[in-house]
């Protein structure tokens, strides 16, 4: 199978499992899982998934772990963060600051 | 966009609202601001749809694929975190598994909405679509039943308009503009995902999960291919959630956060 047809095929089935679980919240009745410990792992969940995403993307290459212009670019985006900016003003901000470091150094 | 009520707190004073006549002028003022608040979420959220169509480029999609996950998985926290896992060389296996955990959340929102709503029929399969952290933010601040649908409905379908025309835009900016590290877009990614997680690390436990979940997949990334040190991170957080039953969470459980479509 073609790298795009395996994109294809991942992004369709993702779709679906994400709407299924959408779907599984308006069909299913309130009781379990309304669990107070089901609803705090699915929350921690999301906490660890988004921070390891940032971990990743922003310390790795492939298989190595890497420090260059995106570390900074994140302190931007924190900094940015705890002045309350908006999502677009962050982003927009970490994209310039690695961008400036990278032609600064060439 | 503040941080909204959790919806257990307001759920009793709705029990009772659900009695009044809908036609009332109180009803018919919560439904303009609810219909206000809805239409400025939906443009403040839509807008950065143009992160997510150029990131997306980056990481390796064209424009068709991109619109796809915008239109079909409609889930911002996800539609990241798949390209991100794509894009850093990990399978479609590992990215539907990342996409899937981080859309768990939707479900939780649901449960929230569905007695609410009252949607049938077609409605239904509709709203369970546009139930995300914005819709469900706004429905769940509605006073009154007219403003509880008014304010989920017309975020959703606003955002989900506004977050694909933006989707596009993005997208054909990114082709545009060639290698994306030039521009910095490679930050851009981690930012995106710093932004969305921000509002969530409040309370010890979340940030010792965030921690945890960083060290453990910085961790495992030269030992196991791509895409799993990040789902070895959720492991950590369901032994955390799971074991320590009491732990206290200051973040009210399911509450919609601040950015994420």
């Amino acid at each position: 199978m073609s790298p795009d047809a395996v994109t294809w095929l991942a992004l369709l089935a993702a779709s679906a499992v994400v709407l299924a679980i959408k779907l599984v919240g308006h069909l299913v009745p309130e009781h379990w899982l309304a669990e107070p410990r089901v609803a705090r792992t699915a929350s921690l969940v999301t906490v660890a998934l988004l921070a390891a995403l940032v971990g990743v993307q922003t310390l790795t290459t492939g298989s190595h772990l890497v420090l260059d212009a995106r570390f900074p670019a994140l302190v931007v985006a924190a900094a940015a963060l705890a002045l309350r900016a908006p999502f677009i003003v962050v982003v927009a901000a970490a994209a310039a600051t690695a961008a400036v470091l990278r032609a600064v150094a060439g | 966009m503040s941080r909204p009520r959790p919806a257990g707190r307001v759920r009793a004073g709705r029990a009772a609202s659900l009695t009044r006549v809908r036609s009332s002028d109180h009803d018919d003022d919560g439904v303009r601001t609810a219909v206000r608040q809805s239409l400025s979420v939906a443009v403040a959220t839509g807008l950065y749809g143009i992160s997510f169509g150029a990131l997306a480029v980056a990481a390796g999609l064209d424009v068709a694929q991109t619109m796809a996950l915008s239109l079909l998985m409609f889930s911002g926290g996800s539609q990241f975190a798949f390209i991100g896992v794509l894009g850093a060389g990990g399978s479609g296996g590992a990215a539907v598994a990342t996409a899937g955990l981080l859309g768990a959340r939707n479900a939780l929102y649901g449960i929230q909405m569905a007695p609410l709503l009252g949607a049938h029929g077609w409605r239904r399969p509709l709203a369970a679509h546009v139930t995300i952290d914005e819709s469900t933010a706004v429905g769940t601040a509605g006073r009154t039943p007219g403003a509880v649908r008014a304010g989920f409905w017309w975020t959703g379908v606003g955002v989900f308009v506004l977050w694909n025309a933006f989707t596009l835009a993005g997208a054909l900016l990114g082709e545009a503009l060639g290698d994306p590290r030039t521009y910095g877009l490679d930050a851009a990614a981690p930012a995106a995902f710093l932004a969305l997680v921000w509002p969530r690390l409040v309370g010890a436990t979340a940030r010792a999960t965030a921690l945890a979940a960083v060290v453990v997949a910085l961790a495992l990334t030269p030992v196991v291919p791509a895409g799993i040190p990040v789902l070895a991170a959720a492991v950590v957080a369901i032994v955390i959630g799971w074991t320590r039953p009491d732990a206290a969470l200051a973040t009210p459980v399911g509450a919609p956060e601040r950015t994420e479509p």
